[in-house]
């Protein structure tokens, strides 16, 4: 697929370089407000929003911030769309605001919008970089889903509010699912989330062992799509 | 004074920061390998938070809330503690160099300690004055010291461990921050 097209850029930022699963960022709000499926989704969008916001913003610019202070400047532009945001939903959709409460003003220091904006938005054209910030927000709003929908289903037997598993009912009599409430508590978010990455791990070393070279763990090991300069095993 | 204690032991414990507000995460796994980087981590947030917290509180109360501009909070206050960190850094440097030399790699990191901003969000939530939000904000540092300081020592001590391949590294860590997250349930009892 050709490089920084819209579709592959989309592509990029759900599977290959997936923000939660692969480039381990914004862990605060993937911990914080994963308890069910619908928060997850309510962040993610919200998250994905400001993300695509931001880099189409960061791009247009990116020739007129000079490099000393571009980070303060992408800190003002975030913090900025973050205000926008939290008051639209404020007015519009107030259950969600006050479910995700302290963490909508924090969204401006999740590492995944400073992150695309220094690693991509800042060197890239704005059409892509737009692109970017939706497939980086669809990546986080995929993955923050399924782990709210998995402790959701655990700790309350609920997917999205509705009761799947049948709950045991001692008064009545019923057998069913007793809930591990835990789940749904802060323990519940380390647990999962220590489960889904040895999962990842496991199919990484599957494909170490298939062949394919794993020397740089933390991205998908394509460097030729890998905006981190930082990386020090770069190859080719 | 009693209330001022109820906070300290709020935050500090009963809710601490990182194992049951999920704030300030990304240090909490990055920088607890070992004791010392830990300890000096926990001491640079405990002197930044402490400021920022007097600091924004200050400007809230006497800037913001006046000129009625609470809805520019974010930006006001990420702003200053950017400005802050940036300040402290060039302070310690030519005033205290050995101190800045213990702190020097992490006070920049700081600036993206969602811990930092989220004191001071959380302090105009709960309504507290200027006195009780930086004491606030000195517990919440506090307690993030504790945990990432014992979070290096076990790590230290599981190093050496034969753990499964696939759980090495990033999963072992999280698990362990879990069962310290439910020990920590243990302090819900203190208030």
């Amino acid at each position: 697929m050709k490089a920084n097209t819209p579709s592959e850029r989309l592509v990029n930022g759900i599977i290959k370089e997936n923000p939660t699963f692969v480039l381990m960022l914004g862990m605060c709000p993937t911990l914080a407000i994963t308890t069910s499926a619908a928060n997850g989704i309510g962040m993610g969008l919200t998250t994905t929003v400001i993300l695509a916001a931001s880099n189409l913003m960061i791009s247009l610019l990116r020739n007129f911030i000079p490099d000393r202070v571009r980070m303060p400047a992408f800190i003002v532009v975030v913090a900025s769309f973050v205000t926008i945001v939290q008051m639209l939903l404020q007015g519009f959709i107030p259950s969600l605001y006050d479910s995700l409460g302290i963490y909508i003003p924090l969204i401006v220091v999740n590492c995944i919008i400073l992150g695309r904006a220094e690693a991509y938005a800042s060197k890239n054209k704005p059409i892509a970089s737009l692109f970017d910030g939706i497939g980086m927000g669809l990546g986080f709003t995929l993955s923050i889903t399924c782990i709210g929908a998995v402790r959701e289903l655990i700790g309350a037997g609920c997917l999205f509010g509705h009761q799947i598993l049948p709950l045991a009912d001692a008064a009545a009599g019923k057998a069913g699912y007793e809930p591990i409430t835990i789940f749904i508590l802060a323990p519940g978010a380390f647990f999962v989330l220590a489960a889904l990455s040895a999962l990842q791990n496991k199919f990484k070393l599957g494909a170490a062992k298939r062949g394919i070279d794993p020397s740089n763990p933390d991205c998908g090991g394509s460097c030729a799509a890998c905006g981190n300069t930082m990386c020090k095993g770069k190859r080719g | 004074m009693k209330e001022l204690l109820l906070i300290i032991i709020s935050s500090a414990l009963v809710n601490n920061v990182v194992l049951s507000q999920f704030l300030g995460l990304c240090p909490f796994l990055g920088v607890s390998k070992t004791t010392n980087t830990a300890a000096g981590m926990g001491g640079a947030v405990i002197f930044v938070i402490t400021l920022s917290s007097f600091v924004t509180g200050l400007i809230y109360k006497f800037i913001l809330v006046p000129l009625d501009l609470t809805y520019l909070q974010t930006i006001v206050f990420i702003l200053i503690i950017a400005a802050l960190v940036q300040f402290v850094e060039m302070f310690l440097k030519k005033a205290m160099p050995s101190l800045y030399k213990a702190l020097g790699v992490y006070l920049p990191l700081i600036t993206t300690n969602c811990a930092v901003l989220g004191v001071a969000l959380l302090n105009v939530q709960n309504d507290y004055n200027v006195l009780q939000g930086t004491v606030n904000g000195f517990a919440t540092a506090v307690g993030f010291t504790i945990s990432i300081v014992l979070m290096a020592g076990i790590r230290e001590k599981i190093a050496y461990n034969d753990i499964p391949k696939a759980f090495q590294g990033f999963p072992t860590v999280l698990l362990t921050a879990g069962l310290m997250a439910i020990a920590f349930f243990g302090f819900s009892g203190l208030i």
